[in-house]
């Protein structure tokens, strides 16, 4: 039986999909996933324009009107000295979502190459690094939080840096874990018999396979962030007054919360329907990535 | 509809994909297997064997369903069962044996206390009853010392000796039928060897119908007594085992039972282009598209199985007649090509005194004064010709990878020199330079692994034209790859491919022309061959004997399959626990006078021909170091001199002068081959 043996393979026809048209392609069929990310988009609007289109200004107070049930006027009713909630709930998350969104994009960057590259060089120097790590960890993230802060004081960039270190420690063990994965296989072998030089290794065949492992776990380090913030917040180490902050809504309308409950109620609503958009997210986007191009058949 | 033990009658399975369409899986299957008969189910990976095995445990994949047809199993219908039902099959009257044994035993218990569990299971017997069965199935799958093994877990085993714990515990339930879905796949061929015997006796004695599911040819002449041949979810032909091996009838049995290399025959075999189609999408004969003797026909009208002899035979093919009147015997002797290829004299590498341990003596060994270790591989030299396929041979555990880790850099030999175009070899790849790193390349054996799954063909070809041709052009580059993916026989468009849309064959395809962007001039090739299918494998083998004659390049060729190294090597190194036992050409490794470990290696190859029978010579017994002293096959040796070989390092034994044909044993080498035979023997 003879049969040309030196023809070309040729390819059926499959369209190639550039990996992130694919990943988004699976997260739009999961229906909280969508939920999810409208839910942060909404917010992420709402944080832009806010200033613009609040019924009244946030910061005016008047002490004729304090402590006022829901109204037309006034849709979730004022706090102690006057404020509108409803506009000071749309505009206290302005300051809280810049600080995390900067600090999550610290801890995903900071926390990721320092997992991948303690992860593949191994030996003595991750040991030590590790337990370090570990140290760290052991001490509560609240005592940290306010150690840091209450050293270097509450500015902006003091706040970012802080929470992207902290919260990138853990980042850092979650992605040593999946560099471990990795780093045993034989591509990494095979571009080190070709004499790549390690950053190579470490930026162009290692990263790519542990990147969808540090966003998701960013997306969740986000929320994580949140809530620390918010904590900071609401312990008087967040935003200084008389800046709107979620946080620091919650704790000085805490004592009216029998009165007024919508004082407390408006900045926890908005709070966690931010929160359950970025988890509702997270495992979407996890699981659209994990329904793995790299593994799946091309059917 | 007949009244077989196990009745498959028409069956056919499928899926819908994520656009909605329906796949199919298995298309209109049908087979029968009676109490102490073994059918072996053949074809490439991705055919639907597995799937044909599961549905017969009454398992469907999820999203997968029957979409018509029947499994009947001693009468019941195993789709109508309940959930309950099956479950009073399944481990009881039907066992399977899955492929990686380590992986399907539970790591954290006892191994015995895992068999004594099926067995209550099965039956309400008193706890020393059962322990008692226990060790009698342990000694009925040959595992020595019952009472020790038992106590032992998984992971103190070898993989040889796992697979019989899960022999054992298929058995434990007294099965009617046992379902083995590759079971020796991944196993040194001495472990094969003794495994497949092993099942062959069990069928015989407890009368056990046995589906065995396989793409080894040569394991399935071995076990089976009639052969089910599947292509893209259907069966083309179904024959007794002597009939399917003498005289096939489908084309593609042909071309399967041709691409297979041969201990008895030099040269690549033929090789299959093209892979099969999925299942229901084309309107004719599935085959048609690979098929040399296709008629329009064959593209328009799906064939329907016919009987073509009384025992039973069966063929799906409109061509039969044709493909029988050539001779297949006949034919078969001219497929296999010998390629011409130049070999130099001079040397390419050249070892010499090698040790290589990786043995890291710490603080406590020192002050302890802890002996240390016999050397993984120690006493190696050799020298490679250029130009020339050099074969390193052995078990898994050889130090085959140990020594070619050692010459690409990435592991550091203790003491010896190897030496590559008067550039020293002993340093390890970080401190080469550049252009020394280019010249040696390594090519991978599981090209899933030795792929970024992250890239694309085209990121993955670029990185070596960077890192060695930094001052090409990426439209340079861009030519380049599409240059080298035609030289491995792929078409250009693949640059845009992920490694997850192609096959294993492509995958490797793409490993290798990786290799060769560096244009280098010695390739390490370790077993490249052995995770592809056999069609594919013989392609590979072909394109790299193209590839060296090209530009002369030396290949290390790593492979635990004599039959492989036949067809591709010129000289043969036996390597046992990281020692030389014999080197030669291929012609005087494959004759008498052998090394007795190579007579035991060469007697394991299962070979594709229902009579061939192996010979076990030596026990499978894994060995985790070489012996501190004498020859270091002597634990397992079936010649060994008491006292002699123990003590004293075997000398060696020259042919023709020091640079040619070697054996490192005590005994002379008339006597090893006046009782050597050549190894392949009929029953």
């Amino acid at each position: 039986m003879a049969i040309p043996a030196r023809v070309a393979e040729r390819p059926t026809i499959i369209k190639s999909r550039h990996p992130i048209a694919e990943t988004w392609d699976n997260l739009r069929r999961s229906w909280s996933g969508m939920f999810g990310l409208s839910l942060i988009v909404i917010h992420l609007v709402v944080a832009l324009i806010s200033p613009l289109v609040v019924p009244h200004d946030p910061l005016e107070m008047n002490s004729k009107i304090s402590n006022q049930a829901p109204s037309s006027e006034h849709l979730l009713g004022t706090d102690k000295l006057g404020r509108d909630v409803f506009s000071r709930s749309l505009v206290g998350g302005r300051v809280t979502i810049v600080v995390t969104i900067l600090a999550t994009v610290i801890a995903v960057f900071w926390g990721g190459l320092g997992g991948i590259l303690f992860g593949f060089l191994g030996g003595r120097a991750d040991e030590i690094f590790m337990r370090l790590v570990d140290a760290f960890l052991s001490i509560p993230w609240l005592l940290i939080l306010l150690l840091i802060v209450s050293i270097l004081g509450t500015e902006m960039w003091v706040q970012i840096l802080t929470f992207g270190f902290t919260y990138g420690v853990s980042t850092i063990r979650i992605a040593r874990a999946a560099t471990l994965d990795h780093v045993t296989n034989d591509y990494i072998l095979a571009a080190r018999a070709r004499g790549e030089h390690r950053r190579t290794i470490v930026l162009r065949e290692l990263l790519p396979n542990v990147l969808d492992v540090m966003l998701v776990d960013g997306a969740m380090n986000w929320s994580w962030m949140l809530l620390g913030f918010t904590s900071l917040s609401f312990l008087g180490f967040g935003v200084p007054p008389p800046t709107p902050d979620w946080g620091a809504m919650i704790a000085k309308s805490r004592e009216i919360l029998a009165i007024q409950p919508w004082a407390v109620f408006g900045p926890v609503i908005m709070l966690s329907t931010l929160i359950i958009g970025i988890n509702l997210f997270a495992d979407a986007f996890a699981k659209a990535l994990g329904l793995d191009r790299s593994q799946g058949a091309p059917v | 509809m007949s009244n077989a033990f196990v009745n498959v009658e028409n069956l056919s399975i499928g899926y819908h994909n994520k656009r909605g369409t329906l796949i199919h899986v298995l298309k209109n299957v049908s087979l029968q297997i009676e109490p102490g008969e073994t059918l072996g189910l053949v074809g490439e990976s991705g055919c639907g064997k597995s799937t044909l095995g599961q549905a017969m445990m009454g398992y469907l994949r999820s999203g997968s369903r029957v979409l018509d047809g029947s499994i009947h199993f001693s009468g019941q219908d195993m789709f109508a069962l309940s959930i309950h039902q099956l479950e009073s099959i399944r481990g009881k009257k039907i066992a399977l044996i899955p492929q990686n044994a380590g992986k399907s035993l539970t790591p954290t218990i006892r191994v015995g206390k895992q068999i004594i569990e099926v067995i209550q299971l099965s039956a309400d017997i008193t706890k020393d009853l059962a322990k008692r069965q226990m060790l009698d199935l342990l000694s009925k799958v040959r595992l020595p010392d019952p009472e020790v093994m038992a106590e032992r877990y998984p992971h103190e085993l070898s993989g040889g000796q796992q697979q019989r714990v899960v022999i054992a515990m298929a058995l434990a339930g007294k099965p009617e039928m046992l379902i083995l879905d590759e079971p020796t796949t991944g196993l040194d061929v001495t472990t094969q060897a003794h495994i497949l015997e092993l099942l062959r006796d069990i069928v015989t004695e407890l009368g056990t119908a046995m589906l065995y599911i396989s793409h080894d040819l040569g394991v399935i002449a071995r076990v089976s007594h009639r052969v089910a041949l599947m292509y893209a979810g259907e069966i083309v032909e179904d024959a007794p085992v002597s009939e399917i091996f003498r005289s096939p009838a489908h084309p593609y049995a042909r071309g399967l039972l041709e691409s297979i290399p041969r201990l008895t025959l030099a040269g690549i075999p033929n090789s299959m282009s093209g892979q099969p189609p999925i299942p229901g999408t084309l309107p004719g004969c599935s085959f048609a598209p690979r098929c040399s003797f296709a008629t329009e026909m064959c593209s328009s009208e799906p064939p329907e199985l016919e009987t073509i002899s009384q025992a039973p035979h069966l063929v799906r093919c409109y061509r039969w007649k044709e493909v029988l009147t050539t001779d297949f015997s006949q034919e078969l002797v001219q497929v296999y090509q010998a390629v011409e290829h130049k070999v130099e004299e001079a040397p390419a590498i050249e070892l010499s005194d090698v040790e290589i341990t990786y043995h890291r003596p710490g603080l406590i060994d020192y002050l302890r004064r802890t002996p240390t270790p016999t050397a993984t591989v120690s006493d190696f030299t050799l020298t490679v010709k250029r130009g020339e396929t050099l074969a390193l041979v052995g078990e898994s555990g050889s130090g085959k990878s140990t020594i070619v880790k050692t010459i690409s850099g990435l592991l550091s030999a203790r003491s010896g020199c190897i030496r590559f175009a008067g550039c020293d070899l002993m340093v390890k790849v970080d401190a080469r330079p550049m252009d020394l790193c280019r010249q040696v390349q390594l090519i991978f054996q599981n090209p899933d692994e030795s792929l970024n799954p992250r890239h694309t063909v085209a990121e993955i070809l670029d990185q070596p034209l960077k890192l060695y041709f930094p001052k090409m052009t990426s439209d340079e580059r861009r030519e380049r790859q599409i240059e080298l993916l035609e030289r491995v026989r792929l078409d250009g468009r693949y640059r845009l491919r992920y490694p997850g849309q192609m096959s294993g064959g492509e995958k490797q395809r793409v490993a290798i022309a990786r290799a060769f962007a560096a244009e280098p001039e010695v390739v390490l090739c370790d077993e490249v061959t052995s995770a592809l299918d056999v069609s594919v494998q013989a392609a590979v083998l072909d394109l790299l004997a193209d590839l060296q004659k090209e530009r002369n390049t030396t290949y290390i060729y790593i492979a635990h399959d004599l039959a492989v190294v036949r067809a591709i090597a010129d000289r043969v190194v036996v390597l046992y626990q990281g020692r030389i036992c014999e080197v030669g050409t291929v012609d005087e490794i494959y004759s008498p006078p052998y090394h007795p470990y190579t007579e035991t290696l060469m007697g394991a190859v299962l070979v594709p021909d229902p009579d061939a029978k192996p010979k076990l010579l030596a026990s499978d017994t894994p060995e985790l170091s070489p012996p501190a002293q004498g020859c270091s096959f002597q634990r397992r040796c079936p010649r060994c001199i008491p006292n002699l070989c123990v003590t004293v390092t075997p000398p060696w034994q020259y042919v023709h002068g020091v640079d040619g044909y070697k054996i490192r044993c005590h005994i002379p080498l008339d006597e090893l081959a006046a009782t050597q035979t050549s190894m392949i023997v009929s029953d």
